[in-house]
Parts: C-alpha cells; sequence; structure tokens
C-alpha cells in the first residue's frame, strides 16, 4: 500500500483511507479489552554503538492518557521519539522492531515521516512556537498539509485554541507574536497547533516541567478533557502528575520496560521491587 | 557533621583579606592594558584617515578659469574646423587679458598653455562645431586649470621654493595671480571629479568610471556569490549526512577562505579568461573572480547563522509534519535571514576593496569613459587608487586620496546597511 500516493490525491484526512486499508483495531488483553492504538514489539534502540532500549513491547491504548515514567536516562523520551519517528533526524540513531499503529508499522519504508507526523502530533518539554503570529502557529500545520481551504482556516485555529483553552486569553490577539504569550499560554498555544490538523495521537515530553504549579495544572485539566478524542501519550517526571493524569502507566528502568498496567493499580500495587523503590522515591 | 568542621578559621579569613588588595590591582591593570590597546588601535585609525583626508581633500575645491575667445575667422576655417588649434586660440586669449606680449620663440605662449587645461579648447572646438556661426564672435568658455595651476592655489607650489624645482617658474605664477585678483579663476566644488572618467590629465580625470565600474562588479558579485554560498550553507547544515566526505569539505571551504586573493586572479586567469573566454578587464569577469573569492566566507557566514537557531524551532516545525525543505524554507532560513544577509554584506564589502585578483585579470588597463555593459572594458575604484597613485604627475596623488575617501565612503555605507538589515530583522524566539 503505498501511504503517500494516498494522501497526496485526497484532500481528506488520510486516516479514513488508512483505517478502512488496515485491520480492525484489536483488543488487547493487557489493556482490560480497550482497543490497543499503538503496539510496540521488540523495539531496539542505538544511539551509535550505545543501546538506549531493549526489547520494549508496549501496548497503547485508545482513547486514554499513557504515562512513561522513569528515571533520567531511562529511555522514555527515545521511546516516546519512536512512535513519530523523531529520532530519524538525529544522526547515528537506529530504531529495530515493529511499532504499529492501527496496524500498520510506522518504521514502514512506503511510509512518508511527514504522514506519520500529521497523525501523531507532539508537544515538547519546552515550549517551541514559530516566531510568527498566534494565528499562524495554529493555521502552520493547516496551511502545508493543504487540510483546510481559506474560509474553513479560520474556524479550525479558533475550535483548536478554544479546545486548547487558549481563546478567551488571545481571541483579541491573534496576531500577536507567538512568543509574547507566557510560558503556560505557550505550551497551550504548542498544543492547539498539534491538534489543528485533527491528529489521531498525541505524544507529549514533559509538557509541564518548565511550568509553574497554575500552568501545569491548566495543562493537566486540558490533557483530561482530550483524552476523549485522542490517544495521548505522556513522558512526565512528576508522579503525581502521572497518577492525576493517566490511565495507563509504563515504568522504564535502564532502557527496558520493567512493568506498564493500570495507573491506580501500579501506584498502590507495583509488581516489580524496581518500580516500587521509584515510587516510593528511594531512587531517581 | 560538627561545628569545628563547618567554621573558617579566623586566621585564613586574614589570608584571604591580604590577597584582596593584589588581587584588585591585578584587575586594574588588567583593564588598563585593554584601554591600551583601544587607544593605540584607535590612533593608528585616525593617523591613517586623517592622512589620507588632508591629502585628498584638495581634490574637492577646483580652480577654473573663465577666458573671452575671439573666433578669428582668418585662423577658423568653417569646412575644417577640427584643424584649428584652439588650444592656441584659447591661450593667445589669456595673454590679452594679462597683457602680456608675445615673443618670436613662442616662449610666453607655451607658458601660458602649460597653464590651461585643454579641456578649454576642446569646448571651444564642440561649440564652433555645433554652431559655425559663432566664428567671427567673442565666446566666453568656462573650464578648469591646469592640474599644475591648480596646486599653485593650493599652496602645493610654493612662491618661495627655488624656480627650478618646480614646474611653474615666477612668471607663471604671478599671471595666475592676476588672473586671480581681476576675478577670471574662481574656485568652487569639484564636481567633474564625479562626474567624468579616468583622463591622462589629471585636472579632467573622475571617478565616475570606477564607482560605475565597482557597483556593477558589485551587483554581480552578489547575484554569483549569495545565492549559490546560501545554497552550499543550507545543504551542508540541514541536509548533508555528517560523514568523512561532508568533513573533507567543510575543511577545505574554511581553508580556501584563507586562501590569498591573488590566487583567485591567477584562476580566474587560466579558468575564465583562456578556457572560457570571458571578455578581460569586464565587471563579469571580475564579479566571477570575486565571488568565487566571496563563497567560502558567504558559507561560512550563513552556516554559523544557520546554527543559531535553536533546535526547538525545527522539532516544531517537523513534529506537526514539515518536509525537510519546508521547515529549512519557513522556519530556519527566515530565522538565519540576518546573518546571512549581514555575512553577506560584509563579504561584498570586502571584494568591494579586492585589488590584487583584479589586477591578474587584466583589470587595470587605462580605461577612459564608464562601461555600458557587464562584457565592457571597466576599471574598479581599488584599481583607480593603484592606477593613480603610480601617475607621475603630482595632481594625481591628491586624487589617488580622494578616491580612496570615496572607497572608505562606499564601505562604510556598506557597513551601515549591514547593522540596519541586522537590526531591522533581528527576532528574538
Amino acid at each position: 500500500m503505498n501511504l503517500r500516493n494516498t494522501y497526496n490525491s485526497g484532500n481528506s484526512m488520510p486516516s479514513d483511507q488508512l483505517e478502512a486499508a488496515i485491520q480492525p483495531a484489536a483488543a488487547s488483553e493487557a489493556l482490560g479489552g480497550a482497543p490497543v492504538k499503538i503496539a510496540a514489539r521488540d523495539v531496539n534502540v542505538f544511539y551509535g554503538e550505545k543501546q538506549a532500549l531493549f526489547d520494549v513491547a508496549l501496548d497503547v491504548g485508545a482513547q486514554a492518557v499513557t504515562a512513561l515514567i522513569g528515571p533520567s536516562g531511562c529511555g522514555k523520551s527515545t521511546f516516546l521519539r519512536c512512535i513519530n519517528r523523531m529520532n530519524d533526524t538525529i544522526p547515528g540513531c537506529r530504531v529495530l522492531g515493529r511499532i504499529e499503529i492501527d496496524g500498520a508499522d510506522v518504521n514502514d519504508r512506503g511510509l512518508d515521516p511527514v504522514l506519520l507526523r500529521a497523525r501523531v502530533g507532539m508537544v515538547f518539554q519546552k515550549p517551541n512556537p514559530f516566531p510568527k503570529s498566534i494565528f499562524e502557529n495554529v493555521a502552520y500545520g493547516l496551511r502545508i498539509h493543504g487540510l483546510a481551504n481559506k474560509s474553513e482556516v479560520g474556524d479550525i485555529v479558533e475550535a483548536s485554541l478554544k479546545r486548547a483553552g487558549l481563546w478567551a486569553e488571545v481571541s483579541d490577539r491573534l496576531h500577536a507574536s507567538g512568543s509574547s504569550l507566557s510560558g503556560g499560554q505557550q505550551q497551550r498555544l504548542v498544543i492547539a497547533r498539534a491538534i489543528a490538523v485533527n491528529p489521531e495521537v498525541i505524544l507529549m515530553d514533559e509538557p509541564c516541567s518548565a511550568l509553574d504549579p497554575i500552568a501545569t495544572a491548566r495543562i493537566e485539566e486540558l490533557i483530561d478533557e482530550l483524552r476523549t478524542q485522542y490517544c495521548i501519550v505522556i513522558v512526565t517526571h512528576s508522579m503525581a502528575q502521572a497518577a492525576r493524569v493517566s490511565q495507563r502507566t509504563a515504568f522504564f528502568h535502564m532502557g527496558k520496560l520493567v512493568e506498564a498496567g493500570r495507573t491506580d493499580e501500579m501506584f498502590t500495587n507495583p509488581r516489580d521491587s524496581r518500580t516500587q523503590d521509584y515510587i516510593t522515591g528511594r531512587f531517581g | 557533621m560538627t561545628d569545628a568542621a563547618t567554621a573558617v578559621p579566623a586566621v585564613r579569613h586574614n589570608t584571604v583579606e591580604a590577597g584582596l588588595k593584589a588581587r584588585h590591582a591585578k584587575e586594574r591593570r588588567f583593564v588598563l592594558y585593554g584601554r591600551l590597546a583601544i587607544i593605540v588601535a584607535l590612533s593608528f585609525l585616525a593617523v591613517l584617515l586623517g592622512r589620507i583626508v588632508l591629502q585628498g581633500y584638495s581634490t574637492f575645491i577646483d580652480y577654473r578659469v573663465s577666458v573671452p575667445v575671439f573666433i578669428d575667422p582668418a585662423r577658423v576655417d568653417p569646412a575644417d574646423v577640427s584643424g584649428a588649434n584652439f588650444d592656441v586660440l584659447v591661450a593667445q586669449s589669456v595673454m590679452k587679458q594679462l597683457a602680456v606680449p608675445d615673443d618670436d620663440l613662442g616662449q610666453n605662449l607655451d607658458k601660458v598653455m602649460a597653464l590651461m587645461s585643454n579641456d578649454l579648447g576642446f569646448q571651444l572646438l564642440q561649440q564652433v562645431k555645433a554652431d559655425p556661426h559663432l566664428i567671427g564672435r567673442t565666446i566666453t568658455v568656462k573650464g578648469p586649470l591646469k592640474a599644475d595651476a591648480a596646486l599653485y592655489f593650493k599652496g602645493q607650489i610654493r612662491r618661495d621654493s627655488d624656480q627650478d624645482t618646480r614646474k611653474l617658474d615666477d612668471i607663471q605664477l604671478s599671471w595666475l595671480d592676476k588672473l586671480k585678483a581681476t576675478g577670471a579663476v574662481t574656485s568652487g566644488f569639484n564636481t567633474a571629479f564625479f562626474t567624468h572618467s579616468d583622463s591622462t590629465e589629471p585636472e579632467q580625470a573622475g571617478v565616475l568610471g570606477a564607482v560605475v565600474g565597482s557597483l556593477l562588479t558589485l551587483m554581480l558579485t552578489a547575484a554569483f556569490a549569495v545565492p549559490v554560498g546560501v545554497m552550499a550553507a543550507v545543504y551542508l547544515e540541514e541536509f548533508a549526512p555528517k560523514n568523512r566526505w561532508t568533513d573533507v569539505i567543510e575543511v577545505n571551504i574554511n581553508n580556501l577562505a584563507a586562501v590569498p586573493s591573488i590566487i583567485y586572479g591567477l584562476l580566474g586567469l587560466a579558468v575564465f579568461i583562456n578556457w572560457l573566454g570571458v571578455p578581460r578587464s569586464s565587471p563579469l569577469l571580475g564579479a566571477l573572480v570575486l565571488a568565487l573569492m566571496a563563497l567560502p566566507t558567504v558559507i561560512i557566514a550563513t552556516r554559523s547563522a544557520l546554527k543559531a537557531v535553536p533546535p526547538s524551532i525545527r522539532e516544531a516545525a517537523l513534529a506537526i509534519g514539515a518536509s525537510r525543505t519546508q521547515t529549512v524554507l519557513h522556519h530556519v532560513l527566515p530565522l538565519a535571514m540576518p546573518g546571512v544577509m549581514t555575512g553577506s554584506i560584509l563579504s561584498l564589502a570586502h571584494a568591494l576593496g579586492e585589488t590584487a585578483p583584479l589586477l591578474m585579470i587584466g583589470m587595470i588597463a587605462f580605461v577612459p569613459g564608464v562601461p555600458a555593459s557587464i562584457t565592457e572594458a571597466a576599471t574598479v575604484l581599488p584599481v583607480q587608487v593603484f592606477i593613480w597613485e603610480n601617475a607621475s604627475e603630482r595632481a594625481f596623488h591628491e586624487r589617488t586620496a580622494a578616491a580612496i575617501i570615496v572607497l572608505l565612503v562606499f564601505m562604510i555605507l556598506m557597513n551601515l546597511a549591514a547593522i540596519l538589515v541586522r537590526r531591522r530583522f533581528e527576532r528574538r524566539w
């Protein structure tokens, strides 16, 4: 199947055609019967000679927040960046194994990373709005993918900003620079930019670590609202945050996935002693 | 932890205090050295500029003489106007004005002719040619004095010096004084310096040809060097894989930036003239050679501007699904633009002042006109400076300094443009 051509020839979202072509989402036993959105098997990642991930296998449920936790350097961000192939941009980085979204391998040679990233949005640790206007920041994805004509762009920008909870604060200054906003507002702007192209998955790499507690609470609220429509994978250093926002948690340690399960179970009754040590603050 | 371990003994406090004085003294000395270095650099600059301005400012004043000339029908044949010697007519009219008698040998005539620019005779010729009815009438022509005569008024030929060591003798000087006293000689701003091109007569030589040549060359250099340099830098920085080949290319680009410019002239001679047949001493050829010379600098400046764009912007664009080309064209390059422009303008300013490679490709020819096209022989400002500096007439030396002043003004304008561009487009992120 040539996804690239499918995408370029149609002006509707490519996911329609994609989903028709691949098998229906399988229900995973590990997820307690919930549909699987992302399935990773035997994922090994190398940075040059150094191996960063060892045989990671993880199922991520649709319409749920999955938190990836673990001490610094444990490979949780590396795994996150495998999902939208951002690791491709790092020289010397090799990704082995299968990561499937709705049954289609993201590392398929026939799959253009541009198409993948239109379906899998990403929010980074440090807010990184483009040095353009607020409006242009949100409209950028629509423009490059040709997803909306001129009259629709304004509506979609407004809807995206509303869903990101930023509309009320910026509706009167859409043409001010995106970098004139506060850190928390910038992060919500970046989330609005990601959801404007209507992705299926949103990856968040420590989205609150540069924010104050009030802005953090605001983002966490937003994540909870977005969960009904998107599959969200969030990397976080804060155990409290993982407990607050996620339904499922995966604990990484030294490049290995130690344990994954329902968040409430994992925090009250971890199976592995390393998980126990980490969540009780004995290391990391 | 015990208290004994945390408390610093009083003795050590004293040691720190004792050393403070020496430390402060060292700091003061360091600042002093810095100031001295700046003073030395500034004084050299002041001496250089001062010398050039002192030597060159007099060029911007010229001394013009107006002479009523009777166009004698006996001397000018309407059928052959060009055959008449208008220079002699001018000189004789001046002699009449000065009441100097002609002698048999024509010595006085020669001495007067040595004071008047042949531009006067040339003007008469043009006027009479255009309108032969002027024959038999008196026309007043106004034109420059010969350069040596002007040097007397500018104080560079002194009456108290020995007559044999100067170009004008006492009689000629007294005639000049008389002309000045009667108001026939007036001084004013030397517009001819900016409206004339090179000439064998210093009083008629100007920088127009060199300025036009420099501008043509500069524009072509920019047209060649900037797009190629920016593309090369974007490819190397954003697309090229990091391997042994790109390392070799990078080292070589850095080396090329340090190659003496005359080597580029030799390359231009071999490749552009002998092999490709580009017309010699043309702005096109000069621009090709200077573009080669400016290319490494443009590439290095562009690469460092691209490197300065935070990677988070690239990640943001890629993560939303922009292709690498879109990431570069929409985000990275616009943000790097101030750096790219400043680097390009500065390397072009450098190319503007370059002489050595142009000498190798024959741009040293005497070109009395303004180049009409990019393939015609032309000269440029730094080469004009070089040519005039080598001229034997003393009056060319002040013109050399004046041409340097014009060149420096160009440089300052370009550097100013670079600063303005940087200020205007600088963005924060």
